[in-house]
Order: structure tokens, then sequence, then C-alpha cells
């Protein structure tokens, strides 16, 4: 069996682990979510309409909740669509 | 005393002087009752779906304080008698969302140009927000923490969080 030092691999097995996640409301402290806006709330949403996932966007929990708050009260304002194609 | 905010969209088949009466009959029944902060016109807008066949609205939104919040009740009733508004939607704002207004208000979000802001408020709320049409009299000063979390924005949304498996990284 080969060792470990003779694998070797043609690109870095770490390579994609790189990219760190986080919340970008901890980050840089925002601490509240504007429903009235429709461009900072479009990053969190797909070309449906639809509310990403968590795992997608990195918020934590708490702020994911705020989004998903105010993506629903801009729907209901008609300020974001509920369903859409194509939206982005 | 809470502060609430109000958003309505007034139907804009009717005449300027009707909306605009409308709009302030709303306007004098809160002030009657509490103290008005703020109110935005934010005007003509294209609807995301049409709402009793109309695609566009007229966009007021009121912020208020008011000791008493019986009377907001009262109030979303005679939004809900009055023919000529569309939609409405009453919000508390907690103490984040109230400092949100102000800061959006004086102009301290908006896009980054200057570092200063940055040593200003490192809580400062700051948001990609689109007032340029409502707000600014004067060039909105870029707040530092905004550009960042552009930057970010455009880093996160290109390239989605991934956890561990990452040969194969989804695009979005």
């Amino acid at each position: 069996m080969a060792s470990r030092d003779d694998i070797k691999f043609l690109s870095n097995p770490n390579i994609g682990s790189l990219r760190k996640k986080y919340c970008r409301f901890r980050k840089y402290g925002i601490r509240h979510v504007d429903y009235k806006d429709p461009d900072f709330l479009l990053q969190f949403i797909n070309e449906q309409g639809k509310v990403l996932p968590r795992r997608i966007t990195g918020n934590s929990l708490k702020y994911q909740r705020k989004v998903a708050t105010a993506v629903k009260r801009a729907r209901h304002l008609a300020i974001l669509p509920y369903v859409a194609d194509l939206l982005k | 005393m809470n502060q609430y905010e109000v958003t309505f969209i007034v139907d804009p088949v009717l005449s300027g002087d009707e909306i605009k009466s409308t709009a302030q009959t709303y306007v004098d029944l809160i002030s009657k009752e509490g103290t008005i902060v703020h109110t935005d016109e934010m005007g003509l807008r294209q609807l995301a779906y049409p709402i009793r066949k109309r695609t566009t609205g007229v966009y007021y939104c009121i912020e208020f304080q008011v000791p008493n919040g019986e009377m907001i009740s009262k109030m979303e009733l005679a939004f809900r008698r009055d023919e000529r508004i569309m939609r409405f939607l009453t919000v508390r704002l907690d103490k984040f969302g109230i400092k949100f207004n102000d800061d959006r208000r004086n102009g301290l979000i908006g896009k980054k140009k200057s570092d200063k802001k940055e040593k200003d408020a490192p809580k400062e709320t700051a948001k990609k927000a689109a007032p340029a049409k409502k707000a600014a009299h004067k060039p909105l000063p870029k707040s530092a923490p905004k550009a960042v979390q552009e930057v970010a924005a455009a880093a996160v949304s290109a390239a989605p969080v991934v956890p561990v498996t990452a040969s194969k990284s989804e695009e979005e």
C-alpha cells in the first residue's frame, strides 16, 4: 500500500474549504431589515420569488427569520411578488 | 410611547388632489391622537402583482408615535372602510427599526465613499437601500459597512455557501 507521502493529487484537496460562511448581518452590524426595500431583499430570494434557505445565504437563524418576515411583508404590499419567474 | 409605521397604497386612478386629500385625512387622523415622526410619499410605483385590476399604486408611509395603542385598530378600521385604499400594513417598530429609520433620514445609510463613517458607529445599521430618490437633499455620505456589505453580498451571492464538499460548488 502506498504510504501517505506517496499519494499525489493533481489539485490541492483542501481547495474547496477556503470560503468561510458568515452571517452578513452579524458581521456588519445590521440590526434591522427593512421590508420597504426591494433591492436589498432581492439578495435573499431566488428568481421565482421564493425565500432562499439559510444554508445558501449564510444567515444566522435570527436574521433569517427577520428577512423572511420582511419578504412576506413586502409581498403583502406588492413590493415583491408572490410568484414570479426570471425575477433577476 | 410606541413607535409605529403604517404603509398604505392609494388607488392611482383618482385625481392627484383626491389622492393627496386621502392621504391627508389619515395624516390628520393620526396627528390628532399622537405625534407624527415622518411621512414618506413614495409616490407612484409599479405593483409586483395586480391588485383590484390595478398595476400601479401611490405609496405612503407614515411613522408616528402614540401613547395609547387603541387608536391603531380605529385607524385600521378606517383604512378598511375606505375604498380608495388598496392595501395597508401597520408595523410596530422596535428600537433597531427606529434607529434604522432615523439613520436613513439622516442619510447615513447608502453607498460608501468616505472612511470616517466607519469609525462613527460600528453598530450602525447600514443597509443597501435605494432611498436616493426619496431622501437625500445632500449627496448621501457613504458609510463603510455598507460597501463592505456590498462586496460581501456580491461575494456571497456569486459564490453561494456550500458546507464541506466543495469540489462541486453549485452555481447560483
